[in-house]
């Protein structure tokens, strides 16, 4: 009997977890202004691409012009209208920081559920395969990487797979934490012990309970991602014209630093709300599912 | 009675909390004389530690404490850090609940104790070096010399606690706190411990103010008993009284949890949702009505005042509840059965 | 932690990777046309004999790494010890002022930064903090360019103006790319350690609260982030290539650059390998550090 109650119970933690969790975001002042500031930058970028697909290629004679009512970030060097370079690149940005994390979600969640869940021998094996990723600096194999398959500079999307591919240990490393830590829990061994399914208790026990930090995790991700892909380009070894990111435009307008700074602070600023805001926002919902271990306030 | 050592007129402590101000102890008043013995029950959430804390200048910044805490005919409430920290450890010393994490697990057993008793009043280093082994000895550690240069971690629980129990006399305090000091430790050893804090008091002549989920450490160790619910005070009284005419139903409801479930009692009591909202928006009315068998309208509407039941001894037996004089004179088992049934009902009924 | 002595043979897993067709003239010179597992051997055997192999234009790699490696290391090393300083008197700071004025500060500060790339911070400073000030005072005050100047000579000391107008800024932005989340992180510990039993206990027994901030609450702060500083390293290395490329500075992350972008192979090698060995070697330090601090761990 005792057995069931404790079921009801662990349901019971998520819902509350979860409502909780909503209540203290959206209370979160920081947090919401983060996801505003986000999805406009996000809003206005689509709308731009989308109504001035060519803006970014259309050449003019405006050689590097200052901030104008018509080119409101200026243009380049080259005359090419900066703020549709810097939206597009922002576009390209978030649109492989996406791939990025949700690679790193699908595949650092179930490496982390089956080391932590099942343990042993196989845990031993995938841990050490993470350690190996973090002996050398992700940036190092990444520049290793592109060389190799793109030879210094490739599509977005082998952009995207690449870093995704290599930024999943720190979700995993957190899950499988986690786990081991769930799977001591009464309700989780209370289920095993009733027969469950491997694949039950993970998908409805371990995985729901540990929402909180795979989400949070997740966000950062998103951050990180960006900050790699940009520093990738400033490189010389990120995406390659015709597309463009933000790393690339700062790359790009370094050399007229001191004469148009325009062409630096735009797209650096831009790329640098936008960490900004996932950062807040992340740390926004670490706040909310776990206030105890919120890294800002209290 | 003898001057009181503690004195302790309209206790009150809340919290500023999103949600509002939460009173987690609502009016508490007691006195306790050398070497007499205070039990404190009630279910998690009550408000014992709470009130432990303000008894000892250590609640966190965000309390507000209100009312008077005398100790030795010093008052607490309001005194600022720089006076009180003086008063620790030499008026008053605290043991916790849980003996693996309160001690530091950097610094060895013999340095903890000697920066306690060096603390107060100027001690030699050797002095205070010999002064700490005969007070592990007294706290019933074996081989004194050695534990000094043991770290927490190489030591039991029980041992830990008796650590705990060393430091706390080693300013020969006038109160010493103990908060749960067994609830954490195996069967076995409480009682190790319990005996370790009674030749405490006894060396120290200490009054000692003891919270705990156990009623059969209350009835071994106490003088009197406060039982809390809810941040109040629901009833008081001498150990026997308590035990042989309980007057108010929630006690009854402790009491009949005992013999047959000694073991799990106070995870099971601890469980019971729906304590903690009272403590927040108090509507008015008997905070245990909603729990309570004998509940009527009036409980729901009024809250009771905390007043005396008549006594055989004609010593102070207080009770909070409307029924006090029929709930004192039902017998204990018959209560239980209900209690018991109530209590799982307001589990179900929780979700 | 000890998990982290991992693999020094990881830089190998890169060996098997074939490099594009524009180079397979020189197979035979690189022994690509030799199989996978001799060649892995004989990079190996080299490594063995302090030989690690020849560049793509034959010159040894040996004498280039060591040469790189100086002035890397140098920056590293300087721009780490000052970032840990900075990074927990910070934290401690905005932990003791919790919810004040100077913890907002601080902690906009230290979220600025964490969103920052490296390459933005350094760009900055170096076109709008150096340049300006040089051309306001007509001489170099902060070089932008280079770990030295080309023509420096003479005596460490005779030097040290000039290493020092080359150093500061690529160690500051070095030390704006990893304080931070070492300053939130050491913020948290000083915060999770206050609330905990034992500090509890330490004020109960009447000691003042400068003693108990010092050897209870900052004693035992300090012994996690030791774990996070071992971590981070790999990300400082990381950083510090990209710190290289900004100031121009003939350091072994920029060595690597151009040996990683000709597909050189000993080159990459080489680096990685010393990335390796660095990372763990600090790991290595990290944990005798964590043992002489926490007799937990001391003793086992
Ligand atoms: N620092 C705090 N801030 C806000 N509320 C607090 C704080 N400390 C305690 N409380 C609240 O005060 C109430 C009483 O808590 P207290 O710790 O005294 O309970 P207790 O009777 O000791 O319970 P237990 O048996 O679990 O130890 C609880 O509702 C608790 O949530
Ligand atoms: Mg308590």
């Amino acid at each position: 009997m005792s057995i069931f109650r404790k079921k009801g119970r662990s349901g019971e933690k998520i819902e509350t977890q979860w409502s909780t969790a909503m209540r203290n975001f959206r209370k979160d002042k920081m947090a919401l202004t983060g996801i505003a500031i986000f999805v406009i930058i996000l809003i206005v970028a689509l709308v731009q691409t989308m109504l001035n697909p060519k803006g970014w290629s259309t050449l003019t004679t405006d050689f590097a012009k200052p901030p104008s009512w018509h080119h409101p970030f200026g243009t380049t060097d080259s005359g090419l209208d900066l703020m549709s370079g810097c939206l597009k690149g922002a576009l390209q940005d978030l649109i492989i920081a996406v791939i990025v994390s949700t690679m790193a979600l699908v595949i650092g969640t179930a490496v982390g559920a089956v080391a932590g869940y099942f343990g042993g021998l196989l845990d031993s094996v995938l841990m050490r395969v993470v350690d190996l990723l973090l002996v050398v600096p992700l940036l190092t194999i990444l520049i290793v990487m592109s060389n190799i398959f793109s030879s210094g500079g490739g599509s977005p999307l082998a952009i995207a797979l690449l870093i995704g591919f290599l930024s999943w240990t720190y979700i995993s490393r957190l899950v499988r934490a986690e786990f081991l830590a769930l799977r001591e829990r009464p309700f989780v061994e209370a289920s095993i012990a009733l027969g469950a399914s491997s694949w039950r208790v993970i998908t409805r026990h371990l995985i729901p309970n540990a929402i909180g930090v795979i989400m949070v995790n997740t966000t950062l991700t998103v951050a990180g991602a960006i900050l790699l892909e940009s520093t990738l380009s400033y490189l010389g070894l990120g995406i390659v014209p015709p597309a463009v990111s933000l790393g690339m435009l700062v790359q790009d307008g370094q050399g007229s630093a001191t004469t148009s700074p325009w062409q630096f602070f735009f797209p650096a600023g831009l790329l640098l709300i936008i960490v900004l805001c996932v950062f807040v926002i992340g740390d926004g919902m670490q706040a909310a599912f776990d206030p105890r271990n919120a890294r800002r306030r209290k | 009675m003898a001057q009181p050592v503690v004195s302790v007129k309209g206790l009150e402590v809340s919290f500023a909390t999103e949600g509002g101000m939460l009173n987690a102890v609502r009016g508490l008043t007691f006195e306790l004389a050398e070497q007499e013995v205070l039990g404190i029950v009630g279910e998690s959430g009550s408000g014992k530690s709470v009130t432990a804390l303000a008894l000892i200048g250590l609640l966190p910044k965000t309390a507000v404490v209100k009312g008077s805490v005398e100790i030795d005919g010093e008052e607490i409430v309001g005194r600022a850090e720089k006076d009180m920290y003086k008063m620790r450890g030499s008026k008053i010393a605290m043991i916790f609940q849980d003996p693996m994490t309160s001690l530091n697990p950097v610094y060895t057993i013999g340095w903890q104790i000697i920066e306690a008793v060096r603390s107060h009043g100027k001690v030699s280093k050797d002095e205070a070096k010999v002064r700490a082994i005969e007070l592990l000895r007294l706290s019933g550690i074996p081989r004194p010399e050695a534990a000094l240069d043991s770290y927490p971690h190489e030591f039991s629980g029980g041992m830990r606690q008796r650590v705990v129990i060393a430091i706390a006399m080693a300013n020969s305090p006038r109160v010493m706190l103990a908060d749960e000091p067994t609830t954490a430790l195996d069967v076995t050893v409480q009682a190790q411990v319990l005996l370790s804090l009674q030749s405490a008091l006894e060396k120290t002549k200490a009054a000692l103010v003891l919270v705990t989920h156990d009623l059969g450490v209350v009835a071994g160790m106490a003088n009197r008993v406060i039982v809390m619910y809810a941040g109040r005070v629901v009833e008081f009284a001498n150990v026997d009284e308590l035990f042989y005419r309980p007057s108010m139903p929630y006690t009854h409801g402790l009491l009949g949890a005992i013999p047959s479930h000694a073991e799990d009692s106070d995870e099971r009591l601890s469980q019971i949702p729906g304590a903690p909202p009272t403590m927040l928006n108090h509507a008015g009315g008997c905070p245990f009505a909603p729990r309570c068998p004998l509940a009527q309208d009036v409980c729901r509407s009024t809250e009771p005042a905390l007043e005396p039941v008549a006594t055989a001894d004609g010593s102070v037996h207080l009770s909070a509840c409307h029924f006090r004089d029929e709930v004192s004179s039902m017998p204990v088992a018959s209560m239980f059965k209900g209690a018991e049934q109530i209590l799982e009902g307001a589990e179900d009924s929780g979700h | 932690m000890v998990a982290y002595s991992g693999d020094p043979l990881f830089p190998l897993k890169m060996n098997p990777l074939t490099p594009p067709a524009t180079i397979k003239i020189r197979e035979h010179d690189l022994f690509l046309d030799h199989s996978l597992p001799w060649r892995y051997w004989h990079w190996f055997s080299g490594l063995f004999h302090g030989n690690f192999g020849l560049d793509l234009s034959n010159n040894p790699v040996r004498p280039q790494l060591f040469l790189h490696m100086g002035v890397t290391l140098r920056m590293v090393v300087l721009a780490f010890v000052l970032a840990v300083i900075i990074a927990v008197s910070l934290g401690v700071l905005s932990a003791l002022k919790r919810g004040g004025l100077i913890d907002r500060g601080i902690t906009f500060t230290t979220f600025f930064f964490l969103a920052t790339p490296v390459f933005v911070t350094g760009l900055f400073l170096k076109f709008y903090l150096a340049i300006p000030l040089d051309k306001y005072f007509g001489r170099q005050i902060l070089a932008t360019n280079g770990a030295q100047s080309p023509l420096a000579s003479g005596s460490f000391l005779h030097r040290l103006p000039d290493l020092a107008a080359h150093f500061t800024l690529p160690t500051i932005t070095l030390i704006l790319a990893v304080f931070s989340s070492w300053t939130i992180y050491q913020r948290s510990s000083i915060l999770e350690t206050m609330n905990m039993d034992h500090v509890m206990l330490a004020r109960s027994k009447g000691i003042s609260p400068r003693r108990v901030l010092r050897r209870h609450i900052l004693r035992n702060a300090l012994i996690p982030i030791i774990t996070v500083l071992a971590l981070d390293f790999a990300g400082l290395l990381g950083g510090a290539v990209v710190t290289e490329t900004v100031y121009s500075w003939n350091g072994l992350g920029r060595w690597f650059l151009g040996g990683a972008s000709n597909i050189d192979l000993n080159v990459t090698l080489a680096y990685l390998l010393f990335t390796a060995v660095l990372v763990i070697m600090f790991n290595l330090l990290a944990d005798i550090a964590y043992g002489f601090l926490d007799p937990r761990i001391r003793y086992r």
